[in-house]
């Protein structure tokens, strides 16, 4: 389906999303006055740095038509697993860090071995993830656990100075991770092998691509992003805490979807979901801003925004099937009338 | 016996309930106290009485091969909005016009927020999981919206007779529950409504060629889960007289999910069974019952449902079955059901 598409339609989610982006900046910058500063610019950085981490992972699963839902509480459990290590096993950070990366890494692996070896549809592995990682959270401890070690501090603390603004050492993380995932998924087999499942899983197999693997490879994948957030996360908040990140799987999705991935999998690009979870960040800035609205306004306008890019995008793959089936001179029942039986449920 | 399909949920149902007996031999007793029938039986039916009835909209949805993620968010914006209209001080407990406005209203709210889901489902095609996040993420600001983010406290009696009433003796809850149950068994065996439901799960573009409108039976089938979810939320904030826009039903989904698939029906859509979903939820009602009365901390919950939903898929699944169970197939089906 995606080969016979043409480059337009590929780029058009994209471009309105970027396109979404300015305008909302424009919008901030012309109604409240300090918006248009490079460090507000960079804040949405520095307070969304676990967010783009996570949607780079995120952007991999939903490409080949799967989900994670148990990125959020793998969040809490790696914030909870090095504020434990650290506090109370009293561990040198260079021996709790791997360790915390390991959790969400092992978790992603299960879940990746579960959905391909048993065939069992993603969304409820992972949402049997999304409790066992909780509630092991909860087991560690039910208190959140504040952390004052030396390292930690220096990770949260310090700041990069750009010009007269500065970043801080987690958005460095964030970059590194998003340009890791650009060059997996543009430059290497591996990318193109996930596109060509989120295709057509069928002819990936036929092809002779190592479906299996690569799936399995994407779950650990992300498992192990939602376990840099999960550290970066712990960074940002000092501490470990079973709560932490409660439904933060959404946010993730909803970028990645505003984005201009396609959740049916097969289009969609890693800086899309970058770009939309900045506009998660804008919308955020601008509520704090405004300083009226009530932070639950947050979630409604995010609700609509997803409304509008799955709308959206709907029409565009009706579009483009009725374009190629009269192009064909072929109408395909199948592809011109909207698919009521989905593929990923 | 054993053929039956309820004969495995019901044994598990029966398992736990004994295990409480061990650690509290009172736990069978019913007695009689102030005029209604008290006991942790009876609390069990009247706690999950919410769970209960999402699960039931949530089976007929998943029969479609659908899935209702937002039935969390309807709780809360149900209740939101039925606490919005009885909270206002100076209500009189005589009349009887706030809690008719008040059920109104959130029934109708939730059949609308229903309607957004089937209509997104039948009408535009987006996958249900897609199309029902978006109302879950947005529900929730829309209940808090309504209780302006505060927690609203109901002090309106007649409302409080919803979830903490007695009839007959016996939690008004449970009628409320049997009703709807009633009312669905009724409409999906006695009528061919149960058919097309599964004809639509299974192939629904057969189903549309052999004359059947697949759209409005989907459009229906989430109005339905709306309606059950939004008499949930309305149980569950008259039993505990305040409505909390953030956190009312929380992780509802999930668990309404888990009674479905623990009831028997199959993710893939096609069949349901509407029985299978009850007892599913009241195993994970007495399974919340049962940890807390044995002294396990509560959070251990979370990871015990994390195993059931995986124990259950995997049971499910053919590919696991040839590969692992194989010929121990009945064997290793009745050790797990019993870990569960």
């Amino acid at each position: 389906m995606l080969k016979r598409l043409n480059i337009n339609y590929k780029h058009l989610p994209i471009l309105v999303t970027v396109g979404l982006f300015i305008l909302m900046y424009i919008f901030g910058s012309m109604r409240y006055t300090g918006f248009m500063s490079s460090q507000v610019f960079l804040n949405l950085f520095i307070n969304n740095a676990f967010l783009i981490i996570l949607a780079v992972g995120m952007t991999f699963v939903i490409l080949t038509g799967g989900i994670d839902l148990s990125v959020g509480s793998v969040i809490a459990l790696t914030s909870m697993v090095a504020a434990d290590l650290i506090m109370n096993a009293q561990l040198s950070p260079w021996l709790v860090i791997p360790i915390s990366l390991l959790v969400g890494t092992t978790l992603g692996l299960i879940n990746g071995c579960i959905i391909h070896f048993f065939n069992i549809q993603p969304f409820i592995v992972t949402l049997a993830g999304l409790f066992l990682a909780r509630g092991l959270a909860y087991l560690i401890n039910i208190e959140s656990i504040a952390i004052t070690d030396p390292f930690f501090d220096f990770m949260a603390k310090t700041r990069i100075p750009i010009g007269d603004s500065f970043i801080s050492i987690s958005v460095v993380i964030a970059l590194v991770v998003v340009l890791i995932g650009v060059y997996l998924a543009h430059y290497t087999n591996f990318g193109r092998t996930v596109y060509a499942i989120g295709g057509s899983e069928q002819s990936a197999v036929l092809m002779g691509l190592p479906v299996g693997r690569t799936k399995i490879l994407i779950y650990t994948f992300s498992g192990f992003c939602a376990s840099l957030a999960g550290l970066v996360f712990t960074f940002y908040m000092l501490s470990g805490y079973a709560l932490h990140a409660n439904g933060m799987e959404l946010d993730v999705i909803a970028s990645v979807v505003i984005g201009g991935t396609l959740l049916t999998g097969g289009v969609g690009y890693v800086a899309g979901s970058v770009i939309g979870v900045l506009i998660l960040g804008v919308i955020q800035t601008i509520i704090i801003f405004e300083g009226t609205l009530s932070s639950w306004w947050t979630k409604i306008a995010i609700g609509v925004l997803v409304l509008a890019f799955i709308v959206f995008q709907r029409i565009l793959v009706v579009r483009s099937n009725v374009k190629k089936a009269a192009g064909a001179n072929n109408v395909d029942i199948k592809e011109s009338s909207p698919p009521l039986k989905t593929k990923s449920m | 016996m054993i053929k039956s399909r309820l004969f495995w949920p019901i044994l598990v149902l029966v398992l736990i309930l004994l295990l409480n007996l061990f650690f509290d031999p009172g736990f069978f007793s019913v007695e009689v106290r102030g005029g209604h029938l008290t006991g942790s039986l009876i609390d069990i039916l009247n706690r999950g009485a919410p769970l209960i009835l999402i699960a039931i909209g949530m089976t007929l949805v998943i029969a479609t091969a659908g899935i209702d993620l937002s039935v969390g968010s309807v709780v809360a914006m149900a209740g939101a909005m039925a606490a919005f209209v009885v909270s206002k001080p100076g209500l009189s407990d005589d009349s009887l016009v706030p809690l008719f406005t008040a059920l109104a209203l959130a029934i109708g709210l939730s059949v609308v927020a229903g309607m957004w889901n089937g209509l997104l489902v039948s009408r535009i095609g987006v996958q249900p999981i897609v199309a029902t996040l978006i109302l879950m993420v947005a529900g929730r600001g829309i209940a808090q919206l309504i209780t302006n983010g505060q927690i609203l406290t109901i002090y309106y009696e007649p409302y409080s007779f919803v979830g903490g009433g007695y009839l007959l003796m016996l939690p008004f809850s449970i009628f409320i529950v049997a009703a709807v149950l009633a009312l669905a068994l009724f409409l999906t065996r006695k009528t061919s409504i149960g058919l097309f439901i599964e004809s639509v799960g299974s192939n629904p573009e057969a189903s549309r060629l052999t004359g059947l409108n697949s759209k409005n039976i989907l459009l229906m089938v989430y109005i339905f889960s709306g309606f059950c979810a939004g008499i949930g939320g309305i149980i569950l904030s008259s039993n505990v007289s305040a409505a909390d826009g953030n956190n009312a039903g929380l992780w509802f989904e999930l668990d309404a999910i888990l009674a479905v698939v623990i009831g028997g029906t199959s993710l893939m859509g096609g069949k349901f069974h509407l029985m299978g979903t009850v007892i599913g939820a009241l195993i994970i009602q007495s399974l919340t019952t049962t940890i807390y009365s044995i002294g396990i901390p509560p959070e251990v919950n979370l990871v015990v449902k994390a195993v059931v939903v995986l124990i259950v898929c995997l049971l499910q699944s053919p590919e696991f079955r040839k590969k692992v169970l194989g010929g121990l197939k009945s064997k290793a089906n009745r050790d797990a059901k019993g870990v569960a």
